[in-house]
């Protein structure tokens, strides 16, 4: 593995480890579906993305729409990290005196591209910035990360039937596939698979890749960026509350905060993560 | 007689005569752009045009998309699925962040006709209203129209803008000095005993139904409020004070609309009697335009009515 790797690496370890302690510390938010996004999340602003924290409305820079609003315990850390804003902002989070709302939101949080929470919308809102790129030729890309619960929600494949129709090739989406929703296993609640199949026949190029994987991320960005003519979808295979023993795929972690006990235990287990991929 | 036309005829106008002044407009339509008069600025700027087809909720979300990037989105479609289907796409996409996007409700009302009671949407003004960050516009006439989609385009923010079917009078051309401002009110005839306050059509309306009181010697104050919000609280605290009491008009259920939004504003400043006309919390149904307003008493003599109800009652309160 190469450097620029291990330091993507002790990001996304950092990043769990912010992640957790925000939620821990305003008692409430999503941890299952962060920690399942944490590592696209960390390889998209740390590699993939044309983005200047100093400058985060440059009308040239990538966007970034978390149609899955409700991780910002994955986004905000990597916004902190990339250095949009200090990373003390992050004890803010769901705090009525702070301005780090629950969800993704765009005027108060440095690097927020669109205001997003309820499902669904976000990919519509990205596929408009895409739009917006065509219309005013400008080379910038727009990416989306969207759950695999939230894809049930129908506004998203109206979404995916006008990225086809506009060829919107400087979109890529992810959806985060960790097969859990609230209410249990995704396949059990609405089933929603054959995913590559039905975005095929919506007219998008589809890849799949292990989405704890960071080269295989990285390839799959980039392999987004040479495909022509129709919009790319990742399917990201991923394990909700990865990084934490007994978060791993428990649909119950979706949107609980942890007790004194859980936390010690999680926190226990992100730090001695992080000192590994640090080499210590 | 003064010119006739639609409301929708005349924004469609206004939508091409801007498009050259403003390079960043541009428009979205879910499959109606014949009857939501969009089609010609489609037709000259295809470039600036999206048809998304019948997917309104998208449509608001893409046009959220291309604001964030410095566009001036119109999205169109019929009232009943602009502000009702994707009403929380409004909400959450639009009006939250603060997008400038401008909500487009074509054939807002009964007066829908023969499509019935699914297409006649009654309820967009006040649903739109109790969003927060939104402005609610319902011009009456195709020149007051006309001026209030350039008002629009310039108001960098959320709004919503009801459109109407029906060909109607143009009034506003006659008004001395009129000048389209978002949230101020127009007194288009001076009146001491009561005033109605309107939007939409129903001013046309209220100006008949003031001839006919007339003739019964009772002065009617008659003012066009194409604001729904903000409301201009300046024009209705003098009608109140001056006239004693109010009677509201719109082609909109009697919950929530004009009617409430002048309500809710005088109880707490100046409580005089306001009688709210419109549809009386009731679905619609297939019929000829003006035979449907006719069965839901959405006429001048209606109004007349609602009036009469009004002197009554503000009568009985000061004796």
């Amino acid at each position: 593995m190469n450097n620029d790797m291990r330091g993507l690496e002790v990001v996304a370890a950092k990043g769990r480890l912010l992640g957790l302690d925000m939620v821990y510390h305003c008692a409430s938010g999503h941890l299952g579906g962060s920690f399942s996004a944490m590592d696209i999340l960390t390889v998209l602003y740390f590699d993939v993305m044309r983005v200047d924290p100093k400058d985060p409305k440059d009308p040239d820079r990538d966007r970034f729409v978390l149609s899955k609003g409700h991780c910002t315990p994955a986004l905000y850390p990597i916004l902190a990290q990339r250095g949009y804003f200090p990373e003390e902002e992050l004890q803010m989070f769901r705090s009525v005196e702070g301005h780090m709302s629950g969800h993704a939101e765009m005027h108060h949080v440095k690097g927020v591209d669109m205001s997003t929470g309820s499902l669904g919308q976000g990919i519509s809102a990205a596929v408009g910035m895409a739009l917006a790129g065509k219309l005013d030729k400008k080379d910038y890309r727009v990416y989306s990360l969207l759950g695999d619960g939230e894809i049930e929600e129908g506004q998203v494949w109206e979404a995916f039937m006008a990225a086809a129709k506009y060829k919107l090739d400087n979109l890529c989406a992810v959806i985060d596939v960790n097969g859990l929703q609230i209410d249990g296993a995704t396949a059990d609640v609405m089933p929603t698979e054959p995913l590559d199949k039905k975005l095929e026949a919506f007219g998008w190029h589809v890849t799949k890749v292990d989405g704890h994987d960071l080269a295989a991320l990285e390839d799959a960005f980039k392999l987004a960026q040479d495909y022509k003519g129709a919009p790319t979808m990742i399917l990201a295979k991923t394990v909700k509350g990865k990084g934490v023993s007994f978060m791993e795929n428990q649909a119950g972690w979706h949107g609980k905060a942890p007790n004194e006990e859980q936390y010690q235990q999680a926190r226990q287990e992100l730090v001695a993560a992080l000192a590994e991929k640090e080499g210590k | 007689m003064a010119e006739k036309i639609a409301t929708r005829a005349a924004y469609g106008k206004a939508l091409e005569e801007l498009a050259a002044q403003e390079p960043n407009l541009v428009v979205l339509d879910a499959d109606l752009s014949g009857s939501t008069m969009t089609k010609g600025f489609g037709a000259e700027h295809p470039d600036r045009f999206f048809d998304m087809g019948i997917a309104e909720a998208n449509m608001v979300g893409v046009a959220a998309g291309l604001a964030t990037c410095g566009k001036k989105p119109f999205v169109n479609s019929f009232a009943m699925f602009a502000a009702g289907r994707a009403w929380e796409q409004v909400r959450n996409s639009v009006a939250y962040p603060g997008l400038n996007v401008k909500v487009v409700g074509s054939h807002g009302g009964l007066s829908v006709g023969e499509d019935g009671a699914t297409h006649q949407c009654i309820e967009d003004l006040a649903i739109m209203r109790a969003i927060p960050n939104m402005t609610v516009l319902c011009p009456c006439d195709g020149n007051e129209m006309k001026q209030a989609v350039k008002a629009l385009l310039a108001y960098d923010g959320p709004a919503y803008l009801r459109l109407g079917r029906l060909a109607v009078e143009t009034v506003t051309d006659q008004v001395e000095g009129y000048e389209f401002q978002i949230g101020k009110g127009v007194l288009l005839r001076d009146g001491q005993d009561v005033t109605v306050v309107a939007v939409g059509m129903m001013v046309q309306m209220a100006l008949t139904a003031a001839d006919i009181l007339a003739e019964e010697g009772i002065s009617v104050r008659v003012i066009d409020m194409h604001t729904i919000k903000p409301l201009d609280t300046e024009i209705l605290l003098a009608a109140a004070r001056d006239t004693g009491c109010i009677v509201t008009s719109e082609e909109a259920n009697i919950v929530g609309g004009l009617g409430s939004a002048v309500s809710e504003y005088l109880t707490s400043v100046c409580p005089v009697p306001v009688i709210r006309h419109g549809v009386e919390d009731e679905f619609g149904r297939s019929g000829a335009a003006q035979k449907v307003l006719e069965a839901y008493h959405l006429t001048p003599a209606g109004i007349a009515d609602k009036v009469r109800q009004a002197l009554t009652l503000k009568q009985a309160l000061t004796l």
